[in-house]
């Protein structure tokens, strides 16, 4: 399904990533860890189609085509899905409308007729029921005034509307509590497939109690210096990244 | 701006045809009038001989420059001009909207109506010429009274000419159950020079919501200078609409005087989604006690249009609350200017003034000059003003094409959650939702001054985007 070969990337002339492979299947749940400021949510914009990042060398296949060239949007609604580290406040926009919008260009570019207000706000309670939301979520602008929890849950929400086929959690586990944390956890596991693949971001094992990863990288400046099974990620929590250092060549 | 010899002179031109139309006509400008008017009359074309048309160097004029389209040879008429134009074109469609219409065409009360009359609530309406004419003890006591003709020249240009307009008359103890809706419409196959004066006296405890529409229909020059005298009365309750989409070449001074006794209430929307070059001047008296006022605006403008907002607030009373809201999208070479003037006197004590203007540039060629500004005498006062001049946010924008929202419509949703601020304040649903849809229209190039003015378009549209707006 994605296929990243020798990826390099720059941002304001400072590469950041520096030579990442990676290939994610069909029916996969990839985690990926390592300290701060290694790349890891360089990595997980640049799929998501953001254009402050430069790729000077490498490629990113996705279900065979060239990511690179796809503008944001259509890599959205080709089923690439990203849950924001830090969720943005859109006041004025209500979540419904975004919702509504953004479902409907989704269904737009497959050729699909757009949902009516009555059959979308039934595809909004069952998702909603699904990733265990409370519905004055979904009333309010966009973001605004959610807390920490609330903004990560609600992305949870969306990428339960908009059904992607991968799926990137940019430390979606990060400052929740937790029964957020499991809330968070179920609506992955629910939404978990064969057909889809999850790539997680994540400081802590904590997540990976919850959702099992089949394999776990450690990014180390810009570089995966490490990848196992699920027992790695165990390893790391018990050691530290320091343990790691080591093997960097 | 330098004045170029050339239009300088050309401005000192009108200014002079003016002062000789005076001298030549006066005796059919004054032909209704009561003395007091008549020395009224007199002594605003002797300050306009003095001050004359406002130039750059004025301070209130800074960023506005009207030297050029004060230059253009217009037509000045002393009696209603003839149109083409059939009464069909008055007919208001706002969906489930019932107002009672009331039109000028080209300044003058327009034909096919009465020239004025009383409504089943009692409200007087009509011509503001036949109302200095039938009740020249009610406009002789209101007329001219708080437009100062002392400092602006527009206004006392204005006073001295009055001929025509609209007049409303509430009574004390009135609610006036359908929404007054005034039209405006320039259509003229020559350039013109208008000159319209209203005048709005509403009564103690009454209440009563005014749209005030102003449109063209051609694509001629025009200049409208246009004066409002609105007083409102101990605790009653005005709510005001003014929408203004002129052609390009269209420009309009629409100096507006708000009286406020004590405990009453107003609220004025601006929404300016179109015109060559307009000017709201909005001043504010908070003459009584225990007012509230709430001055909103809303301006769409591209090309090379300039919109320029001047709200003076004038807390003379203690115990009163000002708030001011104007948001503008700027494309293209499009300018706006804003100038928030609130003055609290020294007896206006426990006043609450609070004033924001809020900007998006999508071009670098465009332009925003704003000047929030209090200026305070009493020292228990809450006073707090802000403005922003900024770009559309592009974490937002990023956030949504995640979403698998196109750039175009990411861009539109986040312009119109900018406005929605400003619309989402307009009370009456029908209203806001026709509103709603005007303001999708321009945001995405689609309104053009047409056959349809603002509140005209009973056409379905297709939507803008897959949302229902309203609901935002």
């Amino acid at each position: 399904m994605l296929k990243i070969k020798n990826l390099h990337v720059n941002i304001h002339g400072k590469e950041i990533l520096k030579g990442i492979s990676l290939e994610v299947k069909p029916g996969e749940v990839h985690a990926i860890m390592g300290p701060n400021g290694t790349g890891k949510s360089t990595l997980a914009s640049v799929i998501a189609g953001r254009e402050v990042f430069e790729i000077t060398k490498g490629e990113i296949l996705y279900k065979g085509k060239d990511l690179t060239q796809m503008p944001a949007e259509i890599r959205a609604r080709e089923g690439i899905f990203l849950s924001f580290q830090y969720p943005v406040e859109i006041p004025g926009v209500s979540m419904t409308n975004f919702m509504r919008t953004a479902v409907n260009e989704h269904r737009k570019y497959k050729g699909m007729e757009p949902l009516s207000g009555a059959e979308f706000l039934e595809l909004m309670e069952e998702k909603k029921k699904l990733v265990e939301i409370q519905s004055d979520l979904t009333n309010r602008s966009v973001n605004e005034g959610f807390s920490g929890g609330e903004k990560k849950k609600n992305e949870i929400f969306q990428m339960a509307m908009l059904d992607p086929t991968l799926a990137i959690l940019d430390e979606t586990d990060s400052g929740l509590d937790i029964d957020a944390l499991r809330i968070v956890a179920n609506g992955v596991n629910k939404l978990r497939t064969r057909n889809n693949a999850f790539i997680m971001i994540t400081h802590y094992q904590r997540l990976l109690d919850y959702v099992v990863p089949d394999f776990v990288h450690v990014l180390f400046n810009g570089k995966i210096v490490k990848s196992g099974g699920k027992e790695l990620a165990l390893e790391l929590e018990e050691k530290g990244y320091e343990w790691i250092r080591p093997e960097e060549v | 701006m330098l004045l170029t010899m050339e239009t300088q002179i050309q401005m000192d031109g009108l200014k002079e045809k003016m002062l000789k139309f005076y001298a030549l006509y006066r005796k059919n400008i004054n032909a209704n009038d009561t003395p007091e008017i008549k020395e009224i009359r007199d002594k605003a074309i002797e300050n306009f001989a003095h001050i004359g048309f406002p130039t750059q160097k004025l301070e209130e004029w800074r960023n506005t420059n009207v030297t050029e389209v004060l230059s253009l040879d217009y037509n000045y008429y002393f009696a209603p001009v003839k149109s083409d134009s059939s009464h069909d074109v008055f007919q208001c469609n706002i969906p489930y909207f019932r107002t009672q219409l009331i039109a000028l065409l080209n300044g003058w009360y327009a034909p096919g109506q009465k020239r004025i009359y009383t409504n089943e609530d009692g409200v007087i309406m009509g011509s503001f010429g036949e109302a200095l004419k039938q009740f020249p003890e009610i406009s002789g006591k209101y007329f001219s009274k708080y437009a100062s003709i002392e400092k602006n020249g527009f206004v006392a240009l204005n006073t001295a000419f009055a001929a025509d307009g609209i007049y409303i008359f509430v009574p004390d103890n009135t609610e006036v159950r359908i929404p007054i809706q005034m039209i405006n419409v320039i259509r003229h196959d020559r350039e013109i020079f208008m000159q319209t004066r209203n005048l709005f006296v509403v009564g103690k405890n009454s209440k009563v919501i005014i749209v005030q529409c102003e449109d063209s229909y051609n694509n001629e020059a025009g200049f409208a200078n246009s004066v409002t005298e609105f007083i409102i009365g101990e605790n009653a309750s005005v709510e005001h609409y003014k929408m203004q989409n002129l052609n390009n070449r269209t420009s309009l001074i629409n100096s507006s005087f708000f009286t406020l006794q004590a405990n009453s209430r107003l609220i004025t929307h601006s929404i300016t989604l179109n015109g060559g070059l307009i000017r709201n001047d909005i001043n504010v008296l908070l003459e009584g006690q225990g007012c509230e006022v709430e001055v909103n605006g809303l301006y769409l403008v591209d090309k090379n249009q300039h919109i320029d907002n001047q709200i003076y607030i004038d807390h003379a009373s203690p115990n009163c609350t000002s708030r001011e809201t104007f948001k503008g999208i700027l494309d293209d070479y499009a300018r706006a200017v804003f100038n928030g003037h609130v003055m609290v006197r020294k007896d206006a004590q426990h006043t609450n003034a609070y004033q924001s203007n809020r900007n998006i540039l999508l071009t670098d060629k465009s332009s925003v000059n704003t000047k929030p500004f209090l200026e305070i005498y009493a020292d228990d006062v809450k006073c707090s003003h802000g403005a922003t001049i900024g770009q559309l946010d592009a974490d937002a924008l990023f956030y949504l094409r995640s979403r698998g929202i196109g750039e175009d419509n990411a861009r539109l949703l986040l312009m119109y959650a900018f406005a929605a601020e400003v619309v989402n304040r307009i009370s009456i649903e029908p209203l806001r939702v026709r509103i709603d849809d005007m303001v999708k229209k321009r945001l995405r190039g689609e309104l053009s001054v047409c056959d349809q003015c603002v509140l005209h378009c009973s056409t379905q549209e297709k939507p803008v985007f897959d949302i229902d707006i309203s609901k935002i």
